[in-house]
């Protein structure tokens, strides 16, 4: 398990008391989400769909890389990084 | 006064007021415009429109925001061109190019900005901002000056050095970010958190910005005597402008410029080195791989494009296809297009213009067919792209004997 902080969008700020970041533990993506979830509940609802995946809107990035371009929520997250979850919808 | 109803979620509906909004707070899906039509219509008689001036804001009744007071440096109603020599050469009928490079900053981007930062400044936003791959910054820098109001702007650090002068020349703050126009795009939507008041028109104003590139249907039509043709070519870097398209033929039916429903088929052009949506495309999926761009057409490399996965939906329901050409056909296709017809367009138009002609090839763009090749911006601010093949003939001594020698040999 490692220390890692979650960087949680405005639009889920609603859900988190008002903070950009949460401290959580996990040694993945998606325990480190898991575990945000269970400090802040409702999160998951918001970042994953029905079958458990992780919303088409919705991008990950593990030390400003893009989960997609590692192993998605199996992705390992060592002690301090930083896991932001940011709207998928921009630019162009 | 406008004729917006509000806004709605693309993916699960859920309805927002007018506000300065990057997504559905719901589920993260992106924002449409909805419109009154039925009002709208009453406002876009053709002798209405056609009394109004030849700007995009003529069409501003299907717009969110009013004409009156518009930040507007004169974009739009740029020329639709009949290409018959380019025609002749791909082996098609009637060809029409619809020419942006002639926009005031030279591409399609003065329309959505000019639509953007009219609907910023009219919420109260006094800081124009943007994530772009040079045109945007161009476009915003500009648009902000003329508004009198502060403009930042975040580019990756290696756009062309033409788009980086062209945006610094007005003033404004010119962020160079060392990354690629992802990593950009995702700072500005980060930064959004701590600088409510900014404007980022691709990001929380985007579902107004988009509204901008309807009018690349709505003037191609008009200039047709208000009819659609039957096959655009469009090139592809978020998805938002083919969507878009799409979406403004809608609309003409919907107020009555259009007798009915267009069935104008709609196809895709992507760079090789940036094809997310045409690999998509090509697998018959809807599921859209991000990828790390590698391409000389710098304007349309997005490896993850917000709207990819709705433009294959619409080159799919209207029997379009997608395709994708490498650096080589693209200096080709811009080449192409300079010698037929007199236009130099910059690499996302070499792009559009070496698609065309490669699905022209396959039959696919057929020759029985009306078919608008739209050429979204200026030569002028990519011409390292060219490399040497774009120099002089000859170079000689300022003689007479010496051109002579040219002309014997």
């Amino acid at each position: 398990m490692s220390k890692v902080t979650v960087r949680i969008p405005t639009q889920l700020r609603t859900l988190t008391a008002g903070q950009p970041e949460i401290a959580v533990e996990g040694g993945t993506v998606g325990e480190a989400l898991a575990a945000a979830e269970a400090a802040h509940p409702g999160l998951a609802g918001r970042l994953f769909d029905e079958d458990g995946q992780l919303r088409r809107f919705v991008n990950v990035f593990v030390a400003d890389e893009d989960v997609r371009f590692l192993d998605g929520l199996e992705t390992q997250v060592e002690e301090g990084q930083t896991v932001s979850i940011v709207p998928a919808v921009a630019g162009g | 006064m406008t004729f917006v109803k509000g806004m709605s979620c693309r993916e699960c509906g859920r309805s927002y007021p007018v506000q300065a909004q990057q997504v559905c707070e719901w589920c993260f899906g992106p924002l449409e415009v909805v419109y009154d039509y039925e009002a709208a219509s009453r406002e876009m008689t053709p002798e209405q429109i056609a009394s109004r001036p030849p700007t995009l804001w003529r069409y501003w009744p299907l717009l969110p925001a009013e004409a009156e007071g518009a930040i507007d440096l004169g974009a739009g109603y740029t020329p639709l061109v009949r290409a018959d020599r380019l025609a002749a050469e791909l082996g098609l009928g009637e060809l029409w190019v619809k020419n942006d490079g002639l926009q005031p900053t030279g591409s399609f981007k003065d329309r959505v900005v000019s639509v953007a930062l009219t609907v910023a400044r009219d919420m109260g936003c006094k800081v124009a901002a943007c994530a772009s791959t040079g045109n945007l910054a161009n476009s915003v820098a500009a648009h902000a000056a003329l508004a009198g109001m502060s403009s930042i702007v975040f580019v990756p650090a290696d756009v062309e050095p033409a788009k980086l002068r062209a945006t610094a020349v007005y003033g404004g703050t010119l962020v160079a970010v060392e990354g690629d126009y992802d990593h950009v795009n995702r700072l500005c939507a980060e930064l959004l958190g701590d600088h409510p008041d900014w404007a980022v028109v691709n990001v929380n104003l985007r579902a107004y910005y988009s509204e901008g590139s309807k009018t690349l249907a709505f003037e191609v039509a008009e200039q047709l005597g208000w009819a659609a043709p039957d096959h655009v070519v469009v090139p592809i870097a978020s998805g938002s402008q083919l969507t878009k398209i799409h979406k403004g033929f809608g609309e003409l039916a919907e107020v009555g410029l259009l007798a009915e429903k267009p069935s104008v088929r709609i196809s895709g052009a992507q760079p090789k080195g940036c094809s997310p949506v045409a690999t998509a495309f090509a697998e018959g999926s809807r599921r859209i791989k991000p990828v790390r761009p590698s391409t000389v057409a710098k304007s349309l490399a997005i490896g993850d494009p917000a709207d990819g996965v709705y433009a294959v939906d619409v080159v799919r329901s209207t029997g379009g296809a997608i395709e994708s050409v490498t650096d080589e056909e693209i200096v080709e296709g811009i080449r192409l297009l300079a010698r037929t017809e007199g236009i130099f367009t910059e690499t996302a138009g070499g792009v559009t213009v070496a698609v065309l002609a490669k699905l022209a090839a396959a039959g696919v763009v057929r020759s029985d067919e009306r078919v608008v090749c739209y050429v979204t911006g200026t030569g002028v601010k990519t011409v390292d792209a060219l490399g040497p093949a774009a120099g002089p003939t000859f170079t000689i001594p300022p003689s007479v004997e010496a051109f002579n020698r040219l002309v014997e040999t």
